[in-house]
């Protein structure tokens, strides 16, 4: 199957969860992938040829720096079409979230998003593994017809170069129409200069353990040590002590980062299904009944107060 | 104003899920069946604005009978009628384009749906019905105003919050904190009863994809508990141990 990968830049330097996307990629076509870059000009796409990539369409627009998922998907699909790519992955974030749907609609194709692995890539028998019933199981999941679009989820492959290549990039302008501007941007809220939670590899979270948010500078003192993206607990967001994005679980954000850190958070059936997949869990808790402790691989049974700044120190003497 | 909400019925967040028929089913025994926590902002945001503006609202769920209890919490909640597609959700292209033919023989100004079903985590259906329709889609709206026919919400970004405008009509994909879950009142519930629920047939929606089976993650091993005066102690396990620092 002729494979396409959609890959997002940030700061110049391509996204983690692409080359998790274009190693799985790989996976399905033994060919190199191609890839269609939402980068500014001026974008050094060299690097990716490492991974196996021949071949990137650059779409050079820089109305598609931040792109809604409308006018996204109907440039996707005319890109698989001119190259007649037949499996189009995308790094599941909210906006491809939103995307591969439409996406999947547009070209026929079967789609399934929350993809883990890809079991079988023979047409006619595509079968991926997709985490369902929020983490507490697996989904063998067959795909009929002969096109796939999927969403795959972050840190579900370890990312590995491939056969190298030099790689060819052609700029491509894909043709919009007004309806797919309906939805206006007016503005937009975002954290800056912070390392975001969906994209972490390390999050330090606090629950209501934490009493305040006046104590969260031990939170973020940890997280600054480790190079963590800090994440709470709902009640914590509800009362305000932390903004809505960072608060993880069932209704909130669902992370998959290689270490998770509760800290003063009980392990509610609710928070642990936005955490379940993490590589590692810690837990921090004084109360060694805390059902966090079931779920986690290391705890420390102990006052977050008194613990927090001695990992923190523990941590800058690693460094 | 006609606001159509479509609802899933899916186990309670807290019940233990385990399969039968050689794992490839959900295995109902023991498991209270819930309006999906999403799906549940929907409604509370619909109910919510006929409160406000006056609206009929209609929930619509692909499913058999089993699912009318959840149906009846809905309308006990606050919706005027209901729907139910006689059919067994599988796939969400299936579910899409049930709900989207029905949507088009029964015109809507606006469809509610949640994010995602806590069961297939699928998070597709509302883009898949928005691009069958010809209507634009947004997911996941956390805030949505009306004033007329032009709607403003705020919908999640990676590390924040977007603020778009868009006209009537669309599908939006909800969650918290669009509205407050509501609990239905013994009015409500007296009420639910008589209200209209139409059940129609399977028009014979194609499946795209299918479960071949189920399986469960491997049992956690027991936690390794470190001294808290020894802190410490825990960095240096997970940068030689875990290796993940
Ligand atoms: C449908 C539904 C959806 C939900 N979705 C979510 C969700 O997405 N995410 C989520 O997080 N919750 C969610 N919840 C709420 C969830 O059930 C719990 O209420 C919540 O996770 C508890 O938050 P917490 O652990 O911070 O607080 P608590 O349960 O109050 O726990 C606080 C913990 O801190 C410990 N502690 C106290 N002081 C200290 C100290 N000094 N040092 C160390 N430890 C200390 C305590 O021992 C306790 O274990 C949902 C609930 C429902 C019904
Ligand atoms: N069987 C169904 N009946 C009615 N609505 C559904 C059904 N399945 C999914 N939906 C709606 O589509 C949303 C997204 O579902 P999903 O794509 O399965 O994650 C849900 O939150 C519901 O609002």
């Amino acid at each position: 199957m002729k494979t396409l990968v959609f890959v997002e830049f940030e700061a110049g330097k391509v996204k983690k969860s692409a080359l998790e996307a274009i190693c799985f990629g790989r996976q399905i076509a033994a060919g190199p992938v191609a890839v269609v870059a939402a980068a500014p000009a001026g974008t050094d796409f060299a690097p990716l040829g490492a991974y196996g990539v021949d071949q990137v369409l650059h779409i050079a627009d820089p109305g598609f720096d931040m792109p809604e998922a409308q006018p996204l998907a109907t440039a996707l699909a005319q890109a698989a079409s001119q190259l007649g790519a037949d499996a189009i992955l995308l790094p599941k974030t909210s906006l491809t979230d939103a995307t591969a749907p439409r996406l999947a609609a547009k070209l026929g194709a079967a789609v399934a998003s929350n993809v883990m692995a890809i079991v079988d890539a023979t047409p006619g028998n595509f079968t991926v593994k997709r985490s369902v019933f929020t983490g507490k199981a697996f989904a063998q999941t067959r795909l009929a017809g002969g096109k796939v679009v999927l969403t795959i989820k972050k840190n579900s492959i370890d990312v590995a170069e491939g056969n190298a290549s030099a790689v060819s990039v052609e700029t491509f302008a894909p043709s919009i129409p007004a309806s797919d501007h309906a939805v206006k941007r007016i503005s937009v809220e975002k954290a800056t200069g912070q390392v975001l939670l969906p994209d972490a590899e390390i999050v330090v979270s606090g629950g209501r353990g934490m009493k305040g948010p006046e104590n969260w500078g031990l939170i973020q003192d940890l997280a600054d040590a480790l190079g963590a993206a800090t994440g709470c607990s709902k009640p914590v967001s509800d009362m305000d002590w932390r903004p809505h994005h960072e608060h993880v679980g069932q209704t909130g954000i669902k992370v998959s980062p290689n270490l998770y850190i509760a800290v003063g958070i009980s392990g509610a059936i609710q928070h642990v299904a936005g955490i379940n997949s993490s590589k590692v869990i810690v837990a921090i808790n004084k109360d060694p009944e805390a059902p966090i402790f079931k779920v986690a691989d290391y705890g420390i049974v102990g006052d977050a107060f008194e613990v927090l700044p001695k990992l923190t120190a523990a941590v800058k003497n690693l460094n | 104003m006609k606001i159509l909400v479509c609802i899933t019925h899916v186990p309670d967040t807290v019940s233990k899920i385990t399969f039968s028929d050689n794992n490839t089913r959900l295995n109902p025994a023991g498991i209270q069946f819930i309006i999906g926590p999403y799906d549940d902002y929907a409604l509370a945001r619909a109910v919510e604005i006929k409160e406000a503006n006056g609206a009929q609202v209609t929930v619509l769920n692909v499913g058999k009978a089993d699912t009318e209890p959840t149906i009846r919490k809905a309308l006990a909640i606050g919706a005027d009628d209901a729907v139910r597609i006689d059919v067994e959700p599988q796939d969400a292209f299936q579910v899409a384009r049930l709900i989207a033919d029905y949507v088009k023989a029964n015109p809507f100004d606006l469809v509610l749906m949640g994010r995602e079903s806590i069961d297939y985590n699928g998070g597709l259906v509302h883009g898949l019905v928005g691009e069958l329709l010809g209507w634009p889609s947004v997911s996941p709206v956390m805030k949505l105003d009306l004033n007329g026919t032009t709607a403003t919400m705020a919908k999640e970004v990676e590390g924040g919050k977007e603020y778009v405008e868009l006209t009537l009509p669309f599908v939006a994909g909800c969650q918290e904190p669009i509205a407050e879950w509501k609990i239905p009142n013994m009015r409500g519930i007296m009420s639910a009863r008589t209200k209209p629920l139409q059940v129609l047939a399977d028009t014979g929606a194609a499946l795209s994809s299918e479960v071949t089976s189920f399986d469960l993650p491997p049992a956690k091993s027991a936690v390794k508990i470190i001294p808290s005066d020894a802190a410490e102690q825990l960095i240096n396990l997970l940068h030689t141990e875990a290796k993940v620092i």
